[in-house]
């Protein structure tokens, strides 16, 4: 029978009690197997769930040394650091980005230029990267955010150091600037076994100083062990590493020098190379038009990139280091050095000019810039009043082989080795040269152009400013170099930059004297660029030169007012000064500025004048048409 | 004035049972000691909170002790009663939070009847075997099983799975105790195990997953695995000894969810150990062994089910807590029984040592 009827209570309340025990026993066996696996989780496995936890609670945070300043050689900052909050998206932890991004629009201003600028950034990076979509908050804005923090996961109020160039676009091209560190740089940090280094970084030098001296100025990375707790923030500090801030740099550069030339060339583009000619120490770098390097530091938003990038004038082309021109007639006081050494011409040696040459069994001549001639002239007048005729039959005797063995040696076609990255080699024509590159033999009529600057050569600003140097330092080869000192971080001790530059080599005195001295009449009535050195308290040394942008048949006119602007050929100016104990030596290309005693030479007046004298810059006028102009 | 005194302290103290009420105030007393440690060992409104919760299931503990048995089973229908139509009242009219209607308005206060039934329904069952005694019938327990059936049904449906569960084994346990047939209860526990797919179907999808994440945690780790995988790092990590009071990492850190209230063993574990666990066990023990021991020597069919249930009961809390926060049982809203933060759960549980109190203590004028 199944449903069994206790009628006795003795028997009910044994059946109770017999259940009690029953239960009794089962509840002890459900603690004993309760115990057996608190004794699994904590003593068999004890070791694998303590790690488990260390893990879970200590997180290594590198902590971000400060990047070094760049400082001008009179210590003015170029290159600072400021710290800001921004406001950042981790993209991938945000489920509708835009919407979120509408949304935060109603709390703090986001800009609709912040808003592209931070797309572009998206492509660029990756989706679990941190990106800042609003630097520089105010405190105000930090605190409406942090009231609605809880509405925008995935976003993150930070304090970030930022890097600020004070002077803007103001050498620009030299001090370079940083930017987010993108793929190809992370593939370079991966190279050099950097990675731990660049932990927390996310920027890195791009160009110039900033992207040449990189190691120097990003510093050690320092690292905190922190507890964390279950959402990630940090709750205390267990071990900590400092961080070592990364080295000051000391330039060469005078800012206030460099402030000069740029507004020097006012609306022209071009470059500007001044050094000193002891020691290669570059005090003014310009290359015009230049940018402004702080839209960069945050990523440039894609309508200020766009003009840079699609501006005719190429304003991020460091003109300087990698505008490759045709040296012209600036070549000359080097040719001229060639025949005195060579032998082939002394100084006494006269040549009638009719205005042209003509190459022995050819017909075709060679014009000078000047119809119908210099009348006699000597080496000396030959610099003085740039007469190509002379150095058309110079070229001829010397030849091609000596003129590239000569030239190579006061660094023209090759890199000067200064200290930013970038520079080309530009180009000192040679009979194997042109069998390499056009499989053709060196014909005598590619000399002759060869002699006057034109033809295959080309410089850069750069190497004509190290080549005046020489001439004005007695042909001591120097590297050019923008850095001076680096400031150690921990001692605050200067060490000084040191280069090595290229072995010297013998030029008789006399003959540089000669050349010194015609390049200074060159700045006197009767020269080139005489309007340039007009009323000057002491004398420059220059030369005066022009590169043909477009190639004219020989025998045509150039015909200046014709020419659209941007066919006018380049003017070209080198100098230094004073011409008697050699402080400084410039190249100036300006280009499309047609005759270089007209729109280059003034411009290295004003440098001069600021430079030597303190006095800041009278403008010449430069629009009148110069009767001893250019060549 | 001795006399006085002696007078209040007989008024306050003649129906508590004394191991029972020194072991609840250690227990409690250890309660507050970890809560004050999940709140980070510097802030007293949660540990003041449990105190001032403690001091009033206290009082309902003591007022509860002074009810008679006799009284009590008077109560037991209309309490019963009273609480069926309040589940009605709440799947009818209930407020919906967190996902589950739960909560009943009454206008003046909002109430969660599924706790008047902890105690309401082994109170019921316990009187209706008691008015039955000596002629039981297998009819019987068919109304019994009714009896509770039908809260837990509702209660499920809410739902609440993890009260349900405990208003339903705490009637199954009056059940069991009554004397049901070993037969008939294995034919429903067999029939119950062939139930199982249906109930899985009736299941709702965050209980099936709480069902699914206990087998594999690490399924879902950021989500219903985390609690479990939490605790027992938290646990594990503590080892034979534990890191000593407020020194836990893993509780003090926020990596525990509800540290506080359902998971608060995994903070003592980590802090304590596996010495401080068994020594809990230890206590829970000696509350268990004396409610059994009250049951056992109840004078009433009435009083020895209920004593028993209510025991059984506070054991069947115990050992879901712990296995649920040790990764052996689902995981079920059920707090660990005088420790955790809260003051219903320790208000009922009190008032069911309260129960037990009143049934030790009168057993003696119910013989008489």
């Amino acid at each position: 029978m199944i449903g069994q009827t206790l009628r006795n209570r003795e028997a009910e309340f044994i059946v109770f009690r017999n259940r009690l025990v029953l239960v009794s026993l089962a509840i002890v066996v459900l603690f004993v197997l309760l115990v057996g696996r608190f004794v699994y989780l904590q003593v068999v496995m004890r070791d694998h769930y303590h790690t488990l936890a260390e893990a879970n609670r200590i997180s290594v945070v590198p902590i971000v040394p400060n990047r070094g300043l760049i400082l001008d050689r009179n210590g003015a900052v170029l290159a600072a650091n400021y710290s800001a909050y921004t406001l950042e998206v981790t993209p991938g932890k945000v489920q509708n980005l835009e919407q979120a991004l509408d949304d935060l629009g109603q709390i703090i201003e986001v800009s609709p230029r912040d808003r592209r600028r931070f797309k572009k950034l998206i492509e660029e990076s990756r989706n679990f990267e941190s990106l800042p979509i609003r630097s520089r908050l105010s405190e105000i804005e930090v605190a409406r955010f942090a009231a609605n923090r809880y509405r925008f996961p995935g976003f993150e109020i930070r304090a970030r150091l930022f890097r600020q160039y004070p002077y803007g676009e103001i050498a620009s091209h030299a001090i370079g600037f940083i930017g987010r560190i993108n793929d190809a740089d992370l593939k370079r940090i991966e190279a050099a076994g950097s990675n731990a280094k660049y932990k927390g970084t996310d920027h890195i030098g791009k160009l110039g100083i900033e992207g040449s001296y990189e190691a120097e100025l990003h510093g050690v990375t320092g690292s905190e062990q922190v507890e964390i707790d279950a959402g990630g923030r940090a709750i205390r500090s267990l071990a900590r590493s400092e961080p070592v801030s990364g080295n000051n740099l000391v330039l060469s550069l005078d800012i206030n020098l460099q402030k000069v030339a740029e507004e020097a060339f006012a609306d022209h583009r071009g470059a500007l190379v001044a050094i000193d000619p002891k020691t290669g120490e570059v005090l003014a770098l310009v290359s015009k038009p230049g940018f402004d390097p702080n839209l960069f530091v945050d990523g440039i938003d894609p309508a200020n990139w766009d003009v840079l990038n699609n501006s005719p004038d190429t304003p991020l082309n460091n003109r300087a280091l990698r505008g490759q021109y045709p040296p012209g007639s600036t070549i000359k006081p080097f040719m001229a050095l060639l025949a005195l050494e060579s032998g082939k011409r002394t100084p006494d040696y006269s040549i009638s000019d009719p205005g042209y040459w003509t190459l022995p069994g050819v017909q075709r001549p060679f014009r000078d810039w000047k119809q119908g001639g210099h009348g006699s002239v000597n080496l000396y007048r030959s610099i003085v009043v740039s007469c190509d005729t002379y150095f058309y039959g110079l070229a001829n005797d010397v030849g091609i082989d000596a003129i590239y063995r000569f030239m190579t040696q006061f660094g023209f076609g090759g890199k000067t080795g200064i200290d930013i990255d970038g520079e080309v080699p530009g180009l000192q024509p040679s009979q194997e040269w042109k069998m390499q590159r056009f499989k053709q033999k060196w014909y005598s009529g590619d000399t002759i152009s060869v002699g006057i600057g034109q033809g295959y050569v080309l410089a850069t600003p750069l190497q004509l400013a190290a080549a005046t140097a020489m001439v004005a330092n007695g042909a001591i080869p120097v590297t050019p170099h923008l850095l001076r000192e680096i400031q150690d971080s921990r001692s605050g001790a200067r060490r000084p930059a040191s280069f090595k530059a290229r072995a010297p080599f013998n030029i008789k005195p006399e003959h540089l004297k000669l050349v010194q001295s015609a390049m200074a009449d060159v700045t006197r009535p009767g020269g080139t660029a005489a309007r340039a050195g007009a009323g000057a308290p002491y004398a420059i040394a220059g030369k005066t030169g022009t590169a043909q942008v477009v190639a004219m048949k020989q025998g045509e006119k150039y015909d200046e007012k014709r020419v659209k602007e941007r066919l006018r050929d380049h003017a070209l100016f080198i100098s230094y000064a004073p011409a008697g104990e050699p402080r400084l030596a410039v190249a100036i290309l300006v280009e499309n500025g047609s005759h270089g005693g007209a729109t280059a030479a003034p411009i290295a007046r004003e440098l001069y004048d600021y430079f030597l004298l303190g006095k800041l810059p009278v403008r010449i006028n430069r629009a009148g048409g110069d009767i001893e102009e250019s060549d | 004035m001795k006399k006085a005194i002696d007078a209040a302290f007989s008024l306050v103290a003649r129906r508590l049972d004394a191991p029972l009420t020194a072991t609840i105030v250690l227990l409690v007393a250890v309660g507050i000691a970890v809560i004050y440690s999940t709140s980070g060992g510097n802030a007293f409104d949660r540990p003041l909170g449990q105190l001032r919760n403690f001091a009033v299931a206290l009082t309902a503990m003591w007022l509860v002790a002074n009810i008679t048995p006799q009284q009590l089973m008077r109560l037991a229908l209309p309490v019963y009663i009273v609480g069926l139509a309040l589940l009605v009242g709440v799947a009818l009219f209930g407020d919906i939070r967190n996902g589950a209607r739960r909560w009943l308005n009454l206008g003046f206060v909002t109430i969660q009847p599924s706790e008047i039934m902890k105690i309401g329904v082994p109170l019921a069952l316990a009187w209706y075997f008691h008015k039955r005694e000596e002629s039981l019938r297998i009819v019987d327990y068919a109304v019994a099983v009714l009896l509770l059936a039908i809260p837990a049904g509702l209660i499920m449906r809410q739902p609440d799975l993890g009260t349900a569960l405990l208003i339903f084994s705490s009637g199954f346990f009056v059940i069991l105790l009554a004397g049901l047939s070993w037969k008939i209860l294995i034919s429903l526990a067999v029939a119950g195990g062939a139930a199982l797919p249906f109930v899985w179907g009736m299941l709702h999808d965050y209980q099936r997953q709480r069902i699914t994440t206990l087998l594999d945690p690490s399924s879902d780790p950021l989500g219903a695995g985390y609690h479990i995988i939490q605790s027992t790092i938290a646990i594990g990590s503590g080892g034979l000894l534990g890191k000593g009071w407020l020194n836990g990492t893993q509780g003090q850190l926020d990596f525990i969810p509800e540290r506080s209230t359902d998971f608060i063993l995994a903070v003592f574990g980590e802090e304590f150990g596996l010495i401080g666990i068994v020594a809990l066990c230890a206590l829970y023990l000696v509350i268990i062994a004396r409610g059994l021991m009250i049951a056992m020597n109840a004078s009433t069919v009435f009083s020895r089910l209920l004593a028993g249930a209510i025991t059984l009961t506070f054991f069947t809390y115990i050992f879901v807590n712990m296995g649920m926060v040790s990764g052996i049982l689902p995981v079920v809203g059920v707090p660990l029984p005088l420790i955790s933060y809260g003051g219903t759960a320790l208000l009922s549980m009190l008032v069911g040592f309260g129960i037990l109190m009143s049934i030790a203590s009168h057993k003696h004028l119910v013989a008489s």
